[in-house]
């Protein structure tokens, strides 16, 4: 019965997240338009060889779209007046955590599928392991919606606060993760801080199920990718409920 | 069994204590009126039997069923009004109510069943599919409660429910409350209108600084202070407070057009008051000997610890 009530507040709190969120100007901005206008400013009128840069595109996208939701609840609702009125309903803070996570990964597997169909209709973009793809994508997508939800716990009272401050922590991640200067090519503490980012583990996947090389064995990746989720979740389960009461 | 237990409850915010080990119980089916001023500790005790805050300290059953052992269990007995109303305003009146239902669980078809009835009821069925954006503060303290009774709560908790409502909504959320209540929810309504309690408790409780500092019915708790009766006067023209000035009258407030003159000898007081009257040629216009008011209790209660 536990375990049923808790699934059930999962999958209604991801349910009016995405009723309530997907359309919220934040989340096109940030999730949406600027992946796009990166995309635009790098790759756009240069001589790039797309099987290359395609992985590095692909998990930018996906990172910035499954982690563009998480932020923004929590703040959104705390201002709103709604965060009590959804914690008297039967769940618990964990409960809650997870519905945000779930919808940012909906989101963020709803644009990376639009891109990956977008790039097997008019660009040639070899699948090399699509199973490993498909892979790279559910783990990634949960990750960064994880990321997302993390970056909510400060204690803010307006989203704005909040997704300034995810900003600041996402964009220097996408010039560390192999994503503009391949990881065969960074070195030094380029390459140190290139462990350091659960970005670089699905560039690397995605490269590995796209174009069948890749800089670590994909069981690190994996590894590596579930073992970030597992980190930010209890992070955020953590400091949500250190400032549960901050801001009701 | 007592609907609600609180034994011991304390939360303390930074150096701050909230609510300083607190203990009651509110019996099934009974109204149970929580009564202090602002920054007392009314809020955060709600919170903490709801479950939406950890106490510190304290044990909080509902309907025997522990909040923090338990939380899921309890929170399914009841049903919250929390002080912000706590509405989606991107949702319609609709949507609200069946998200509401679904965290309780309610298969589809009683959901559209008892939404729709709800809906009615609070005058909404119109407006069901427009968002709670475009609606009036009374019209989405409505919605507010029916998310709250959507799956028939044993137990409803209400913080300030009619704060800054209109005459009709406040109207209509006194009468589901008392309907709930017949119904056999038991109710804990914590409010700032004192007349609003003394109506409509059967007991009140009244906290101050995270301390409770009386916990009786209205009637007995407005004896306890039998010295402040008053007699509250109309003349036909204005006239200064001073004037009836007596070693038995306390003090003399004005409303309005009326003064009230507090004194613990009415008697003495309205035919001070008669005389003086014939005196100056003055006119009563209106004149009432009131008793203790509940009013008068809590500010008593409340004051002297400030």
């Amino acid at each position: 019965m536990k375990e049923s009530v808790f699934l059930r507040g999962v999958i209604v709190t991801a349910e009016k997240n995405i009723r309530i969120y997907y359309n919220k100007a934040p989340v096109i901005i940030f999730g949406l338009l600027f992946p796009l206008f990166m995309f635009f400013a790098f790759y756009m009128g240069r001589k790039i060889d797309m099987s290359v840069f395609f992985p590095g595109f692909l998990a930018m996208a996906l990172f910035f779209t499954a982690s563009s939701v998480g932020p923004l609840i929590t703040p959104w609702e705390k201002q709103a007046g709604t965060y009590e009125r959804l914690l008297s309903y039967p769940v618990s803070v964990n409960t809650i955590i997870l519905g945000d996570v779930l919808a940012g990964a909906l989101f963020g597997l709803i644009i990376t599928s639009v891109v990956m169909t977008v790039a097997v209709l008019f660009l040639e973009v070899a699948f090399n392991a699509p199973i490993l793809l498909g892979m790279a994508i559910v783990l990634g997508t949960i990750c960064f919606a994880s990321f997302g939800v993390c970056l909510a716990s400060p204690s803010v009272r307006s989203p704005s606060h909040i997704m300034m401050f995810s900003s600041l922590i996402r964009f220097p991640l996408i010039f560390i993760s192999g994503i503009f200067i391949p990881l065969t090519e960074l070195e030094g503490i380029g390459l140190i801080l290139s462990y350091m980012s659960p970005l670089t583990y699905l560039v690397d996947m995605f490269n590995a199920g796209l174009t069948g090389t890749s800089a670590f064995p994909v069981a690190v990746d994996i590894l590596a990718l579930m073992l970030f989720t597992a980190v930010f979740l209890l992070i955020a389960s953590k400091f949500h409920k250190r400032n549960l009461a901050k801001g009701l | 069994m007592p609907a609600i237990k609180v034994e011991g409850l304390r939360k303390k915010f930074g150096n701050v204590v909230a609510v300083d080990n607190i203990s009651f119980d509110v019996e099934k089916g009974e109204m149970f009126g929580f009564l202090g001023p602002n920054g007392a500790g009314k809020t955060t005790t709600i919170r903490l039997l709801t479950g939406v805050l950890i106490p510190d300290a304290g044990n909080v059953t509902i309907e025997g069923i522990d909040v923090r052992k338990d939380m899921i269990r309890a929170k399914m007995m009841m049903g919250v009004i929390p002080e912000m109303g706590g509405v989606y305003v991107d949702l319609t009146a609709k949507q609200n109510l069946v998200l509401a239902g679904k965290y309780y669980g309610l298969p589809k078809s009683a959901l559209e069943e008892r939404s729709e009835e709800l809906l009615s009821t609070f005058g909404l069925y119109d407006r069901r599919k427009d968002p709670v954006r475009t609606f009036s503060k009374g019209m989405k303290q409505r919605i507010s409660i029916a998310c709250a009774i959507i799956h028939n709560p044993q137990v409803l908790f209400l913080d300030e429910p009619t704060e800054g409502l209109d005459v009709q909504s406040r109207r209509l959320i006194i009468d589901t409350i008392i309907e709930m209540n017949e119904k056999g929810s038991t109710i804990f309504l914590t409010t700032h209108n004192i007349e609003e309690a003394n109506r409509l408790c059967e007991r009140v409780c009244i906290i101050n600084k995270g301390r409770i500092v009386a916990i009786d019915r209205p009637e007995i708790l407005r004896g306890t202070f039998d010295n402040t009766q008053s007699v509250e006067i109309s003349f036909d023209q204005s006239v200064e407070g001073h004037l009836f000035d007596a070693e038995f009258i306390s003090k003399v407030d004005r409303f309005g057009d009326k003064l009230r003159l507090y004194t613990n000898d009415p008697d003495r007081s309205v035919k001070h008051i008669v005389a003086l009257a014939n005196e100056r040629g003055l006119r009563i216009v209106s004149m009432t000997v009131c008793g203790p008011s509940l009013e008068e209790a809590f500010v008593r209660l409340t004051g002297d610890e400030q």
